[in-house]
């Protein structure tokens, strides 16, 4: 077609500048694809969670512990399918700055409600036997470069003391969204270690896993179990466990409103950049555009000229953008996998990514083609530039 | 005859179109006195602008040597050369090649800039110059507010505001209606007779080439006396 | 240096070109200053909690208050320490607290976080000048009644003046609001050490925080605390541990704003290219004649990097004077090291503006650099030839 031809050849006219304008619109693409996927990342342990599993926990907030008499109560209740519990364990490896997520869990009742979970048959059998084995995930285990064997030493911080344990077994992620930078160990080495040396804060954990039949059911469920424990002296408060997760979410909401306000700054300067090319390029050719409608041309081919010149570089920007997002977002998830244990790239972010950019394309036009089309011939022909 | 101002010595120029060599100037031997006013003329492509670029200095010769005032042009190195231009020459376009973003008076204040003046200095200079052009009612004009035989006479004044003995102009009348050239010429003129400037012109058009003292022509890159 | 007046009058002439250009570089400036003002807050809010000459005394390792437990014997034999100054009736300045997080709704998204309530003694308050009772009254010994900070009794439900919170099988009724400078204590509810004891059923301490008679002396103090085999405690300055309790929050704000506004930065280095490429192509004839009226191409150079700095020193201006007016923001997130709610203002510093100019000087020379080098190096005769 013979308009697409003029098309490309107005667009590499000035091809320094083309480029420019492409590679300013890929970055712009790239930023806002890993930002919305660094937001997505804040809710991967809500996605990951699944709805038959409540979490309960302290009325008064997570830092209070609830008697582990507890879970006979909750089993008993009719829909209950499962319990189990676990305990924040947060000790210290080496050095304050090596946090990651330790958790003091019942071995046989919780690794059987997290079958996402996948460790070899015989680690987990070593890991429900000793006493001071622990389990961690594929991920955390390749940031210390631990393997099976390995005995490792914490320092507690709520715990106090040394606590020395041995790697008995490497879980791996049944999902590209499961968590696999925790660090299981036995509740039993805990508890025996806190009745020997403080008898108070023994037979206590932080929160119970309960598995119901019926996921249709769970605000019903988790009215039942807080009502059994009101006006005691550990009130409960029962939750899903994405309501669990979105919790910690909702905790950081400034920071994530914070990247939203930034992902869509980032569609600003796309705009900025592009609608600076194209209001220099429809200046430099207000004459040619007189001389084109001199020759009979109507608005609507110059109009198509201008889009279709803008659409060429959106387009190729905006594609290339997703092609550099591949490589950049896995070498940030290098990079902050000890925040953020997942961090994957959704298809959906790149296609968001790629309509803004040819939105912002269509936009960064309207201006300039108006003033294009709206010039008189007599005008736009004494202008030189 | 007093003793030479402007000298061109065996000057050739060609230029290189990849491996093709485009002879321009031939052989070309000038000698212009000093208070001279000296018409180049000839047919375009003749080679009369790249003539007049030796001279300033912004072109240099494929041999021969160009010397103005004793100093020999084509030997100096690129920044020696800026600084000679801003003291010694005076250069006026055909298209006057104005700032449009600056007005008349900072049009013709541009030159001074390269000089030791102080701001009240550079302001009577500019006035001096402008008043001679006929222009000083014009001085916050910007380009665009000018006829062309305005913006030219403007790029007179900065042509001689920092007071050069030589004043090179290409085809000034080129882009002007015949009364506007006549002006222009006639300005040059007075340039010449009133403060012993030494004037080169090029130009195809013969009225204005009358003005001139000494007419020459160029033609197929040798130079011929008329 | 010479075309100044050049270089300006030419951003002048194309002005929708200049403008988008000068909005992409204050844009990068405003997100690179908003960021470091947030982490800026914080630290200043940690920093401002904290004594001079205060010491504050936690268990060994336990990084924070809220993990921190210290019983009652070893309480009272630090509290007899000879380092610790006395008042003017020979008691001892120092305080035995208690700290935990209650889990309450916000006001803003009917979301809960988590709000520190401290169990404090008469001393406490002392201990700590800056603290005001600003509206309401103490809370009468033995009742359930409890004051809450400015900061919290804005943003928390039912921690408003008048309000109840309900934790530890009680209606707590808030009594009086409290204001310490803008300190981190403001995102607290404090109430009388012996009631929340009680109420949480928790017989220990969190802390002991102590005035030293002589602050020089705190390296002593501290060494024969720490070298107690009966204690098992740390011993920190107090301005230095409020400071530690903003790294995490502050390394990552930094770590995240500084990585954002450096991909941004080069979104705006495009555009102030391809502004510099296309004034120079505009511009080549007026390139060449400058040159054959004896200006050098270094000075042709620098006016066009002039041109660039210029545009993105007003983009910087405008970025950083934006960013000034989001002092008037108030933030409240939680701070990862103690888990707790904290809220803290967006706050400008001498360095903040120095740093966000370098940064849009950087732009502007990176920008504006090899388009400069361009024109500079344009042959007069052939710049004079290009119409």
């Amino acid at each position: 077609m013979k308009v697409l031809k003029l098309v490309s050849k107005n667009a590499t006219r000035h091809l320094l500048r083309t480029f420019l304008t492409i590679l300013g619109l890929a970055i712009a693409v790239m930023a806002f694809a890993v930002i919305r996927t660094s937001i997505d990342a804040w809710y991967a342990g809500a996605n990951a969670s699944s709805p038959n599993r409540l979490v309960v926990t302290n009325n008064i907030s997570l830092v209070f512990p609830l008697p582990l008499a507890y879970k006979e109560k909750i089993e008993q209740l009719d829909g209950v399918t499962g319990i189990s519990w676990a305990q924040w364990f947060g000790g210290t490896y080496v050095d304050p700055k090596n946090f990651f997520a330790q958790f003091a869990i019942d071995g046989e009742s919780y690794l059987a409600l997290y079958p996402e979970y996948i460790i070899p048959a015989v680690q987990k059998e070593t890991f429900l036997k000793e006493r001071n084995a622990v389990i961690v995930g594929r991920a955390l285990a390749d940031r210390f470069g631990w393997s099976v064997g390995d005995p490792i030493r914490l320092i507690g911080t709520i715990y106090p003391g040394e606590w020395d344990f041995v790697i008995r077994g490497i879980y791996t992620g049944k999902e590209e969204t499961t968590d696999e930078a925790q660090w299981f160990m036995r509740y039993e080495y805990l508890d025996e270690r806190m009745k020997a040396e403080t008898p108070g804060r023994a037979g206590q954990v932080g929160s119970f896993i309960v598995q119901i039949a019926d996921p249709s059911k769970a605000a019903q469920m988790s009215a039942t179990i807080d009502s059994i424990f009101v006006n005691s002296l550990a009130e409960t408060k029962t939750q899903t466990e994405e309501a669990f997760q979105l919790s910690f979410v909702a905790m950081a909401s400034s920071i994530v409103t914070g990247l939203r306000i930034v992902s869509f700054m980032v569609i600003g300067i796309i705009l900025l950049v592009l609608a600076n090319t194209m209001a220099m390029t429809a200046r430099e050719r207000v004459s040619e555009y007189a001389v084109m409608k001199t020759l009979g041309f109507r608005p609507i081919h110059i109009l198509g000229l201008i889009f279709g010149e803008s659409l060429v570089i959106a387009g190729i920007g905006g594609l290339l953008g997703i092609l550099v997002t591949f490589p950049i977002s896995n070498l940030l998830s290098i990079v902050i996998k000890d925040f953020f244990p997942v961090f994957k790239l959704e298809i959906i972010t790149l296609a968001i990514g790629m309509i803004a950019s040819i939105t912002v394309g269509i936009v960064a036009d309207i201006f300039p083609a108006l003033k294009a089309v709206k010039t008189p011939i007599v005008e736009g022909l004494r202008i030189v530039d | 005859m007093s003793k030479s101002f402007v000298q061109l010595h065996n000057v050739n120029k060609s230029y290189w179109r990849d491996t093709l060599e485009i002879p321009v100037l031939h052989n070309i031997n000038l000698d212009v006195p000093e208070g001279e006013f000296v018409a180049l003329m000839g047919p375009s492509g003749s080679g009369k602008t790249t003539l007049l670029n030796l001279i300033a200095g912004i072109d240099r010769p494929s041999s021969g040597e160009v010397s103005v005032n004793g100093e020999s042009v084509s030997r100096l190195s690129e920044s020696a050369l800026a600084r000679w231009r801003s003291r010694n020459i005076g250069f006026v376009f055909q298209f006057y090649n104005l700032m449009p973003v600056l007005n008349a008076f900072e049009n013709v204040e541009l030159p001074l800039l390269l000089t030791k003046l102080n701001r009240r200095e550079r302001r009577r200079q500019v006035e001096t110059a402008l008043s001679i052009v006929g222009l000083a009612d014009r001085m916050k004009h910007y380009p665009n507010q000018l006829s062309g035989g305005q913006e030219q006479r403007v790029a007179i004044a900065r042509a001689v505001v920092t007071d050069p003995r030589l004043i090179l102009a290409d085809e000034p009348t080129g882009d002007l209606d015949k009364q506007s050239a006549e002006e222009v010429m006639e300005l040059l003129s007075r340039l010449n007779k009133e403060f012993n400037k030494t004037i080169i012109v090029v130009t195809h058009d013969p009225r204005a080439a009358e003005k001139a003292h000494i007419q020459r022509h160029l033609d197929k890159g040798e130079l011929n006396h008329l | 240096m010479l075309l100044i007046h050049y270089s300006y009058k030419n951003i002048l002439a194309r002005k929708l070109t200049s403008l988008l250009t000068v909005f992409g570089i204050g844009l990068v400036v405003f997100v690179f200053c908003a960021v470091l003002m947030l982490s800026n807050g914080l630290g200043e809010t940690l920093i401002a909690t904290g004594e001079d000459g205060n010491a504050i005394v936690i268990r060994k390792a336990s990084q924070t208050e809220v993990q921190s437990i210290i019983y009652r014997d070893v309480a009272n034999a630090i509290k007899a320490d000879a380092a610790i100054e006395k008042d003017a009736d020979g008691v001892p300045i120092v305080t035995s607290e208690i700290l935990v997080l209650i889990n309450q709704n916000k006001r803003s998204n009917n979301k809960p976080s988590n709000v520190p309530v401290r169990g404090v003694t008469g001393m406490s308050i002392n201990i700590r000048p800056a603290f005001k009772l600003v509206e309401g009254r103490m809370w009468q010994p033995g009742t359930s009644e409890i004051i809450a900070g400015s900061k919290v009794a804005e943003s928390f439900q039912g921690c408003g003046l008048g309000e109840t919170v309900r934790f530890g099988m009680r209606d707590w009724t808030v009594v009086g609001l409290f204001e310490t400078g803008g300190s981190g204590f403001e995102s607290e509810l404090w109430g009388d050490i012996d009631q929340l004891m009680d109420a949480f059923g928790r017989p220990v301490f969190s802390s002991l925080t102590m005035r030293l008679a002589n602050p020089e002396e705190f390296e002593v103090f501290r060494a024969r605390l720490e070298g107690d085999p009966r204690y098992t405690v740390e011993v920190m300055r107090e301005k230095e541990y409020y400071e530690e309790q903003s790294k995490f929050t502050t390394i990552f704000i930094n770590a995240m704003g500084v990585t954002i506004s450096i991909i941004f930065s080069l979104g705006a280095i495009v555009g102030a290219m391809i502004t510099m490429y296309a004034a120079v192509a505009n511009r080549t004839t007026e390139i060449g004649t400058m040159r054959a009226l004896g200006f050098s191409r270094r000075t042709i150079l620098f006016a066009f990097l002039t041109e660039s700095l210029l545009i993105a020193l007003i983009g910087g201006a405008i970025g950083v004077l934006t960013a000034t007016f989001l002092r008037l923001v108030e933030v409240s997130t939680t701070n990862w090291n103690t888990f707790a709610e904290l809220a803290f203002s967006f706050e400008i510093s001498s360095e903040i503006v120095l740093y966000a100019f370098i940064f849009a000087i950087v732009m502007g020379i990176v920008g504006g650099f090899l388009p400069a080098v361009r024109a500079a190096r344009f042959r007069i005769v052939t710049a004079l030839r290009a119409k």
